[in-house]
């Protein structure tokens, strides 16, 4: 039982770390005087009211209409950004072709680039194209294997794959896309999961990106939603209701990396970070 | 000179690779390389989204010098770096080696203490995050139960970055999730070897974990710094840039010139002069740091 202290250190300190989202569960079912009077997270009574109220919003469209935005952006999005980066990282890990190392620098620099640099010509480009207010600006850079981590992770596992699989799939009659899908790709899934479950939160995350390019309240996701209420809230009542939307904002998020968590976690610490 | 020989399987062009990696190609052209240059080309003129820009040399590379605002923001910036990366890292690698112990039941707190870093960018949490420090909110409730003086947050330039350093350091999961499978790495019969010596587990900390950590602390490092000096979502939401713009970042200011301003030559300079810095802040790092692990590709 030498151990109990560390258990316990380590239990106060997940509940540091997990109490602030607790808080806010909690919040969302107490009035505005419980709210500022306890610390205790747990509400007195539950009432799911004020869930049917928030659903409404404080905007002319319901949450309903925001997550069906969101996911309008979020399915394209990651479906392009797995096909794409795992090509190029079957590229990268698999062959040898001219300027190779030239390129992998350049893979690498461009994870170094501040997005805040480019995010202003970006839009510039975007406005004059024509596509600014879609959803174009916002998908269609995940068809160019952009995200030059997720690559990299896909690089490293691509590594721990035997070539020999290669080889006997090759003596088989495969050719180089039949071994990518039918071979390689059922020994990286957890990290083909890793990619399309970061894009998700990530995307569900992203707020300057749909800030600057979308425009009509109509199209907006739900971060921008969320913005849009507690700009246009003010004290009272419909402090709850922004405290419930969050939490309702909350929702696919935590869901999606609950269902995940154990191909997510073990294809991130499976060797994909180590460099 | 010799010719190179490309290493593929019998029968693969050595233009397969090529063309696999070709969408790569195409977005680092279009989504990477272009808006580069097109961004110092803007910085280069007058520019009002409207009339055509108007070539005017380094005359916003000059105007920034005698630009208080700019002055402040890089000041704001890189004291919040400052203080937020070094506290991230040490924080995340310390919590590693705790949650990299082989115990019954660690999976659970791995899980707890990553998932803030997931959702911790999601706007409903730094809305969350703004109700903690209210006056009355979560925090200073804590505080006066503790017997502490409760803090005006929101109302204190010194105390209002620290709010939106609180809520980064809360996310350092991700840091600490690359430090723990590093840690799960370093080969074990590197603690044998050194227990056998009769080395305690401090001095096989310094003299083999950090060592064996060094690629991976640059990484961190460098990532980390680079987010932080872009810091943007949570001074817009939770601050507002105030009081005093002791929370108006360089991310917010270029956001403003551009958006609100329309000064779209100056904002693209901003952000130009914001590129060299990083580039030598991250040169410096690596100078510091050594020379990253050859990659073998």
């Amino acid at each position: 039982m030498k151990k109990l202290p560390l258990y316990l250190f380590l239990t106060a300190a997940a509940v540091v770390m997990i109490y602030p989202l607790l808080w806010l569960l909690g919040a969302s079912f107490k009035s505005n005087e419980e709210i500022f009077s306890t610390i205790w997270f747990m509400p007195e009574d539950i009432d799911f009211n004020i869930y049917r109220h928030a659903w409404q919003t404080v905007t002319p469209y319901n949450m309903g209409h925001y997550f069906l935005n969101t996911f309008g952006i979020i399915i394209p999005k990651t479906i392009f950004a797995v096909i794409s980066s795992v090509l190029v990282a079957y590229g990268f890990a698999r062959f040898d072709f001219p300027l190779k190392r030239f390129f992998f620098a350049l893979l690498m620099g461009g994870m170094l680039m501040p997005s805040i640099v480019t995010v202003m010509p970006s839009y510039l480009m975007w406005s004059k194209l024509g596509f600014l207010d879609t959803y174009i600006p916002l998908t269609l850079p995940s068809l160019f294997a952009c995200e030059g981590m997720f690559v990299f992770i896909l690089i490293q596992f691509f590594k721990g794959v035997p070539r020999e699989f290669d080889e006997a799939a090759r003596i088989d009659g495969c050719g180089t896309l039949k071994t990518l899908f039918f071979i390689l790709i059922p020994c990286i899934k957890p990290a083909v999961v890793s990619i399309a479950v970061f894009t998700f939160l990530w995307t569900m995350n992203d707020f300057l990106n749909p800030l600057i390019m979308i425009q009509s309240v109509e199209k907006y996701p739900l971060s921008l939603a969320l913005r849009l209420s507690v700009d246009s809230t003010g004290q009272g009542y419909e402090q709850r209701k922004i405290i419930t939307m969050s939490v309702i904002g909350l929702i696919p998020s935590v869901a999606v990396f609950s269902l995940a968590q154990k191909k997510f976690v073990s294809g991130i610490t499976a060797g994909g970070l180590s460099g | 000179m010799k010719k190179r020989i490309y290493r593929n399987p019998v029968g693969v062009s050595r233009y397969t690779g090529l063309l696999l990696i070709l969408p790569f190609i195409g977005g680092f052209l279009l989504f990477t390389l272009y808006p580069f240059i097109c961004s110092f080309v803007l910085g280069l003129t007058e520019y009002d989204n409207i009339r055509p820009p108007e070539f005017i040399g380094v005359q916003n590379y000059r105007n920034m010098l005698s630009d208080d605002n700019l002055l402040n923001a890089i000041k704001v910036t890189f004291g919040y770096a400052a203080v937020l990366v070094p506290l991230k890292l040490v924080f995340s690698l310390l919590t590693a080696l705790l949650l990299s112990l082989e115990i019954k039941g660690i999976g659970v707190y791995r899980t707890a203490f990553y998932i803030p870093s997931i959702l911790g960018a999601n706007l409903s949490v730094v809305i969350m995050w703004q109700y903690l420090f209210t006056s009355d909110g979560l925090v200073n409730q804590f505080l006066e139960i503790i017997g502490a003086a409760p803090v005006s947050w929101y109302g204190n330039p010194d105390s209002a970055i620290f709010i939106i350093i609180l809520l980064r350091l809360w996310e350092f999961g991700s840091t600490m999730i690359i430090f723990l499978t590093a840690l799960h790495n370093i080969p074990k019969e590197y603690y044998d070897a050194a227990r056998v010596d009769g080395c305690g587990a401090v001095r096989a900390f310094f003299a083999i974990t950090l060592p064996q950590l060094k690629s991976v602390i640059f990484i961190n490092l460098v990532l980390q710094t680079i987010s932080a000096l872009q810091e943007f979502n949570a001074p817009y939401m939770i601050t507002g840039g105030g009081p005093l713009r002791s929370t108006y970042t360089l991310g917010m200011l270029i956001y403003d010139e551009m958006f609100r301003y329309y000064n779209v030559g100056y904002a693209n300079a901003v952000s130009w002069l914001m590129f060299v810095i990083i580039a030598i802040v991250v040169f410096a790092m690596y100078g510091v740091t050594g020379r990253l692990r050859e990659d073998k590709t």
